[in-house]
């Protein structure tokens, strides 16, 4: 009885897109994983409960330094889902996986006719790529966004008419524009846009990021607290001015 | 069909039931039919500051299971006659309040009170996401504290997202009780102000309610504080909030704020 059933229907498989942060190591390792401790050390938990890309596209290293570079990381509580550029024989069932850029491969098998029908193209499932020039989507939130409440667009510019709360998170793959307090974590251009800015009519933020450097509310100028503000990414430095 | 009110807060002992309790006294004053409900089953305040803990036969989770008739349960207040008390149980856990449940009892009273309030165990559980549930209107309690502040703040969120008006695409009426404000520590830093509380949570104000020993008083009797000492600062607070919980315009005042103008004459007389 049970038999036929589990027969009867097959397994399910979808693609689906997530947001990872991706790290790009350098070598020699030690030194990387001394700043990455520094790092870490400014904002604890940054790297918990995310998922994380290792990208070791171009570095000469071998199979033991690799594995040797994800014990490591699993030392610091980082865990990698995937790995990007690795060459498949440094790769072992006791590694993460491999991932390609970026963009999860479309070829997801379908078993049954059934689910072929009603499949959504899995290109549309899977992650849209960088946005086309020629129309940058964004959204309009013309809420506050609360504490505990994380907002993920990753497709362009996030605007927020009213305050983001201390304890709420808001994920652009554009510019950020807070019309009111912005007290949380505000991250823009996470999908690689460094010309991404993020601006706000009163900066109280705990943290904010783009393009992946990030600056926790202490490193940032007092003299700018509670000020309408914006802040854009010059070279590898995040720089901050008051707007007028 | 009566309204439906679910008084709720992020942090506990923020004042909630004291609130539940003098709100629904003070409209059952002025002749409206009012039950208050306990929800925080496994705690059970509400009787002890309503004064009815010696009068609990059956509570809201026999109702719930069928163990009992509504009529049954309810607990008619001996002072007020349109003020009703569904209690909660302390020996059950909030397991015990299935959805379907609560959505029968809630309707079954919605059809024979004006109001329906709903005093919501703290924090972002079930038993609170059940209470909120099937609400109208929300009333979120705050003490001027950054932690109250905070955890209301993600109550209000809850509120915009995990509720039935939520999910039918309506916005749920909130408001902003602020309780336990007292100006002079505001004044000096040791609070946050109401302006900045209001600033964060951007929600309009029902009420503000001053620190007084009346309101501690009150409990201790067994009595909601409209009905123990009606003409006290939180009373007189508590009964305009009530008004504008009934759709009046009445101006918000600051507690201490005219004795602050007294005290600069009579100074040295109050000291």
């Amino acid at each position: 009885m049970n038999d036929v059933l589990t027969q009867s229907r097959p397994i399910r498989l979808k693609g689906r897109s997530f947001l990872a942060l991706s790290l790009t190591p350098e070598l020699p390792f030690e030194d990387w994983l001394v700043q990455l401790d520094e790092l870490a050390a400014r904002s604890a938990g940054f790297f918990l409960r995310r998922p994380i890309v290792l990208d070791v596209q171009g570095l000469e290293i071998d199979r033991a330094q690799l594995r040797d570079l994800v014990s490591q990381l699993g030392m610091r509580n980082v865990r990698i889902m995937g790995i990007e550029g690795a060459r498949s024989s440094w790769l072992g069932p006791d590694l993460p996986p491999a991932m390609s850029d970026g963009r999860p491969a479309s070829d997801v098998e379908l078993q049954t006719t059934e689910e072929a029908e009603k499949a959504v193209p899995a290109e549309s499932i899977v992650a849209s790529g960088p946005p086309s020039a020629k129309a940058i989507p964004s959204i309009v939130v013309s809420q506050p966004v609360r504490s505990g409440q994380s907002l993920l667009y990753p497709e362009g510019d996030v605007t927020i008419v009213g305050s983001v709360a201390s304890g709420a998170e808001l994920v652009a793959g554009g510019s950020i524009h807070v019309y009111g307090a912005l007290r949380g974590r505000a991250m823009a251009g996470t999908m690689g846009n460094s010309s991404a800015r993020i601006f706000c009519r009163k900066l109280e933020a705990e943290l904010i990021a783009i393009d992946g450097f990030y600056q926790t509310a202490e490193d940032m100028d007092p003299r700018l607290r509670g000020k309408a503000v914006q802040i854009w990414l010059e070279g590898e430095t995040i720089k901050a001015e008051a707007l007028s | 069909m009566g309204k439906v009110i679910v008084v709720t807060s992020g942090k506990g002992g923020v004042g909630k039931t004291t609130s539940t309790a003098a709100l629904g006294a003070a409209l059952a004053q002025n002749g409206e039919k009012v039950v208050v409900v306990d929800f925080d089953v496994g705690l059970r305040n509400l009787d002890l500051v309503m004064g009815a803990e010696r009068r609990v036969v059956y509570d809201l989770v026999n109702v719930i299971q069928g163990e009992a008739k509504l009529t049954q349960a309810l607990i008619r207040d001996k002072r007020v006659e349109t003020l009703y008390l569904l209690p909660a149980s302390q020996t059950r856990d909030k397991d015990n309040l299935t959805p379907e449940g609560v959505e029968k009892v809630i309707a079954a009273l919605k059809s024979a009170f004006d109001w329906v309030i709903c005093d919501s165990p703290a924090g972002i559980e079930r038993g609170a996401t059940l209470a909120m549930r099937h609400a109208d209107v929300a009333i979120v309690v705050t003490n001027p504290e950054v932690s109250s502040v905070r955890d209301s703040d993600r109550i209000i969120g809850l509120l915009d997202s995990k509720t039935l008006k939520a999910e039918n695409g309506e916005q749920m009426e909130k408001h902003l009780l602020l309780t336990r404000y007292d100006s002079s520590r505001a004044e000096r830093g040791d609070m946050l102000k109401v302006d900045d509380v209001l600033e964060i949570l951007s929600i309009p104000l029902l009420g503000i309610i001053p620190e007084s020993m009346d309101v501690l008083r009150a409990s201790n009797v067994g009595a909601p504080v409209t009905l123990a000492d009606g003409r006290s600062a939180p009373a007189m607070a508590y009964f305009d909030a009530a008004r504008r919980l009934k759709g009046e315009s009445l101006p918000v005042t600051i507690p201490g704020e005219r004795r602050g103008l007294f005290g600069k004459i009579f100074g040295r007389k109050a000291a």
